[in-house]
């Protein structure tokens, strides 16, 4: 299952279905023969209509969705771990050491403060809790959230804000490969401007990025390649 | 040494089973959990939820299969081979049990800080104002006033006994916990503190744990791994947000679409 590899990350026929057994076991078939990939510093969007499975694509990469076909190499060290074939242990690992991602919604955990929540991946990383939450500070404050909100558990902000949030949790460890999903949804110009920065910066560290994104200002600032997923749609 | 034991599981199930006569209780359930992983089991009422977890622990002896545990000293041991000192011994150090019904758990009629003090003193503290200053500590952390430490928990609510219950079993720092539906039957609020507290410690500790759960939810803000069980068979498990996300199983795609948004 290890080989070398000098992409970030390298998708080969990979192909996904879902079998709705409450509606009488449809077979829906998503994508197949997804083939792209994606090296250290390159920005890869996903572009093509809703449904066509760019989400489904991001989610097979960080292990929430099973792939059913193909190979998802994803390079950690010297070694390719295939995310395809992986236990629950090693795609585990992977998002502790390799693999992050950012959807446009925050999973709000009742109670907890935005600054842990941005803080928590660092803290569970090994990092020191006020060291961690000193630099969610920095990360909050170049996202324009409101310092009066920090302390406070998301549950009961705005879109944009929970948003915010969520991205600075995404974006503050330093992983390898960062899948961005809509990262720029529901945002004004000046939250798009300062994700875009982000975006910029992450490359500049050698980050590889699959993101999609709608917004074409935005696809246009941050794309080093364009994928259009149609062509992975199955005919059939 | 240390490195080599990081890949060894902590705690592995061979295909355990279980028969209460002719009623199945579980079957041919076999896993390995890792130290710091939280593996969740969920399934309907009767499905063999509490009959695994009491396998697991210890509490019921298997029809078949076994149980393995790796002890502190860094030797994987079969649990049916263990003697009867070293598996009280283990209960009472290394191993924490959180029952649904914080009065199991938990001695009704003495006070909260004896509850915490008593697993001290079963591992042989004797000095009162040291055990007394640990359990303090610990009433503290579980968000419970010092001031009530004198109280019996007959005196408390549904949720403060809950917590006290969590305190009595993190006392000894065990490696391993055991919880049967750890927030059933506390309203959402209390839940909600119960979770994050259970989430927090579970982070700052570095437990291990299998909690069975009805809840969905709790099993996806507590836990890396599921296993999901009907009618005593283990019919989908791995990762916790690839089985809700990703549900593969005719009977998982039922559960995770029964549940009612907020």
């Amino acid at each position: 299952m290890s080989q070398t590899m000098s992409a970030a990350l390298e998708l080969s026929g990979v192909g996904k279905s879902f079998t709705m057994h409450l509606q009488g076991g449809v077979r829906l078939s998503v994508v197949s023969n997804v083939t792209f990939s994606a090296s250290p510093g390159e920005c890869v969007v996903l572009a093509g209509p809703s449904g066509t499975g760019k989400s489904s694509i991001l989610k097979m990469i960080f292990g929430s969705y099973r792939c059913e076909r193909g190979q998802i190499l994803v390079r950690q060290g010297q070694a390719a771990i295939d995310v395809a074939a992986a236990g629950p242990r090693q795609i585990i690992g992977l998002r502790k050491n390799v693999v992050g991602y950012v959807t446009q919604f925050l999973r709000a955990v009742p109670r907890v403060a935005a600054i842990d929540i941005v803080a928590d991946p660092l803290v569970s990383g090994g990092a020191a809790r006020e060291s961690a939450r000193k630099r969610a500070t920095e990360i909050l404050q170049q996202l324009n959230v409101p310092a009066p909100l920090w302390g406070l558990p998301p549950a009961t902000f705005s879109g944009g804000e929970q948003q915010r949030v969520n991205i600075a949790r995404g974006f503050l460890p330093e992983l390898p490969i960062l899948l961005l999903d809509e990262p720029t949804a529901s945002l004004d110009a000046a939250n798009r401007a300062a994700v875009i920065d982000l975006i910029a910066e992450k490359k500049r560290r050698g980050t590889a990025i699959v993101a999609i994104v709608h917004d074409e200002g935005v696809r246009d600032a941050i794309a080093d390649t364009v994928v259009d997923v149609r062509r992975f749609t199955d005919a059939a | 040494m240390i490195g080599a034991g990081d890949e060894q599981p902590l705690l592995v199930a061979e295909r355990l089973s279980k028969r209460y006569g002719r009623q199945i209780g579980c079957r041919d359930v076999s896993f390995s959990l890792y130290e710091g992983e939280v593996m969740a089991i969920v399934g309907e009422s009767g499905s063999g939820k509490t009959t695994l977890l009491q396998l697991l622990s210890s509490q019921m002896e298997p029809g078949a299969g076994r149980v393995l545990y790796r002890m502190r000293d860094g030797v994987t041991r079969d649990m049916a081979k263990l003697s009867e000192a070293e598996r009280r011994f283990l209960f009472r150090t290394d191993w924490g049990y959180v029952h649904q019904d914080a009065a199991q758990g938990l001695r009704m009629g003495v006070s909260a800080g004896a509850n915490v003090g008593e697993r001290l003193m079963a591992v042989g503290w004797r000095h009162y104002g040291r055990i007394r200053h640990s359990a303090t500590t610990w009433l503290d952390r579980v968000e419970i006033d010092r001031d009530r430490i004198d109280d019996t928990p007959r005196t408390y609510s549904g949720g403060m006994r809950q917590r006290l219950q969590i305190a009595r079993n993190l006392v000894t720092q065990p490696r391993l916990v055991f919880m049967d539906e750890p927030t059933g039957g506390l309203d959402v609020s209390v839940q909600a503190r119960l979770l994050d507290l259970l989430r927090g410690l579970v982070a700052d500790l570095g437990l291990s744990a299998v909690v069975v759960t009805h809840d969905l939810a709790v099993a996806r803000l507590l836990s890396h791994r599921i296993v999901v069980m009907k009618g005593g068979d283990v019919i989908e498990s791995g990762l916790t947000d690839q089985v809700l996300d990703d549900p593969r199983e005719a009977y998982t795609q039922l559960l995770v679409s029964s549940i009612l948004p907020p």
